[in-house]
């Protein structure tokens, strides 16, 4: 009997946290609609989540590219198939790995970042000295972050794309001996708008879901420092797990739209 | 002006609006506020007049916070009346809150500086709103420097607050409180966390920014040295309640257990 309290409770718990990261959302679209904008602080939080970010998203790009094509060469050189390599790799990263590593990353880096942050500000007052002094908190530290998430993580994937492809690039070319031109040539030539156009938007969709689970995780942050950890933990878990499930529903919508 | 214990709280005595010629720059009649089944504040009642520097004491979880939070909007009452400078809280816009906002200064407990910012950055926050109220000033670092110069902490003016000890975070927290020449100042716990003598200094500012500007203090705290010395009057918050009221002399001669108990060195 008391298991079974137990899942209600937690099945009660779940679904009421998902009723108020919804609320959040919605909160979200009408302070960011409304003036007084805060555009200075959106630019320094484009700069915190864009150029910050940027160093670990090249890193890690490159060195999926680099294994993506090592891992693959023997299976594709046994089937007679090497020369499918820049497709097959270009339009895997572009489609699926390229966004959803980055936002992995972004999610690690980010979403926790901005619920230790929040979280932190919280547990001291800060957010609420703001708000005495007049400045609605919620506009300056959660609307612009979101929103700077939200327009920098497809800028993100487009780089980690690029460095991806690059990686993949010099191993065929030292290995294969195919020139960077040849490679990037095939490469394009295999890309479609159906790769590009659903990639693109999901990755807004992505950037949205990191920051405001990370924002909404930091801004309600309880019970002191401990509750900032776990708020900072959790982000990073939660971002996780939205990431996927956006992931599915954009594959399955653009199935629709492009009949991949 | 009682020292006797009141413990229903319909039976407390209104409290003029105003008092030997000054008007009540704050009052409250009737807060209750509850937290899930605990109830903090039951029907507690208080006045502030200008110029004042009125005291409330009580024990940990009394509803001290919690009330002066209302005061500001950071928090919604169950029921009750809250005026602030003679407009009711609950009666205004985002706003109206925040233009009346730039009349109450409050300086919290942990200080709560932003971490990211300089020190002149955290003074310069509150006039990113209210900077009309100052005359739209084109440079700001007068301002900031005389905030700065009132509490004696002008070097300070690039430091993170990371670099800045205990009593210089709350004195700095002070000078944020003061650059929009507020009319009424609430301290929650001014002096807690400090060592006696940083208290005794924060203190002493206290009193020196009270006769300067004339503003009204409402002051949070469970240090009986900090109530001695800026108090013209004590409020006593039992159980959500008012339990006494006096003068600090009044209070500290007062026998009833509950009141000695604060009182009691």
């Amino acid at each position: 009997m008391n298991n079974v309290a137990s899942i209600k409770d937690r099945v009660y718990l779940f679904l009421a946290e998902i009723g108020e990261l919804a609320a959040f959302a919605g909160r979200f679209f009408r302070e960011v609609a409304r003036p007084p904008y805060e555009f200075r602080e959106l630019l320094r939080q484009c700069y915190q989540v864009g150029n910050r970010s940027l160093t670990l998203v090249l890193v890690t790009g490159f060195i999926i590219g680099l294994v993506l094509t090592l891992q693959s060469r023997p299976t594709l050189i046994e089937f007679g198939a090497v020369s499918w390599m820049p497709n097959m790799v270009g339009i895997s990263i572009v489609r699926e790995i390229g966004p959803v590593i980055t936002a992995l990353i972004c999610a690690g880096r980010i979403a926790s970042g901005m619920g230790a942050e929040l979280g932190s500000m919280r547990v001291t007052e800060q957010i609420d000295a703001m708000e005495v002094s007049g400045t609605n908190p919620f506009k300056y530290l959660v609307a612009t972050r979101i929103l700077a998430t939200t327009l920098m993580l497809p800028l993100l994937v487009v780089f980690g794309d690029l460095i991806a492809l690059f990686g993949s690039a010099l191993v065929e070319n030292l290995k294969g001996a195919v020139s960077f031109r040849l490679y990037f040539n095939t490469v394009f030539e295999a890309l479609s708008y159906g790769d590009l156009i659903p990639a693109t938007v999901k990755s807004f969709f992505f950037g949205f879901v990191i920051g405001l689970v990370g924002t909404y995780k930091g801004y309600y942050c309880k019970k002191g420092t401990a509750g900032v950890g776990k708020a900072a933990n959790t982000a990073v878990v939660i971002a996780s797990l939205l990431l996927f499930f956006v992931d599915f529903v954009a594959v399955f919508v653009s199935d629709i739209f492009y009949d991949l | 002006m009682t020292s006797e214990p009141m413990t229903q709280p319909e039976t407390y005595p209104k409290t003029d609006e105003t008092r030997k010629g000054k008007e009540a720059v704050i009052r409250i009649r009737d807060l209750y506020k509850s937290f899930g089944p605990v109830q903090v504040l039951r029907g507690f009642n208080l006045t502030l007049y200008e110029r004042e520097n009125l005291v409330v004491m009580g024990k940990s979880g009394s509803g001290k916070s919690v009330m002066i939070k209302c005061l500001v909007g950071l928090m919604d009452p169950d029921s009750g009346y809250v005026e602030v400078l003679g407009q009711e809280i609950s009666g205004l816009g985002r706003q109206q809150l925040d233009q009346l906002r730039s009349d109450i200064g409050f300086l919290f407990q942990g200080s709560a500086l932003y971490d990211s910012m300089t020190v002149r950055e955290n003074l310069e926050f509150p006039l990113r709103r209210h900077r009309e109220k100052l005359g739209n000033p084109k440079d700001t670092l007068p301002l900031v420097e005389e905030a700065l110069e009132n509490v004696g902490l002008a070097h300070a003016i690039d430091m993170m607050p990371a670099e800045l000890s205990g009593g210089m975070k709350r004195r700095i927290a002070l000078a944020r409180t003061l650059i929009l020449k507020p009319r009424v100042i609430l301290y929650d716990e001014p002096t807690s966390g400090l060592d006696p003598i940083t208290a005794k200094e924060i203190i002493g500012l206290m009193r020196r920014i009270q006769q300067k500007y004339g503003t009204a203090s409402l002051i949070i705290t469970h240090d009986v040295d900090c109530a001695r010395v800026v108090s013209e009057r004590i409020l006593l918050l039992v159980d959500g309640v008012n339990y006494a009221e006096g003068s600090y002399a009044e209070l500290a001669g007062n026998a009833d257990p509950k009141v000695e108990a604060f009182f009691k060195k």
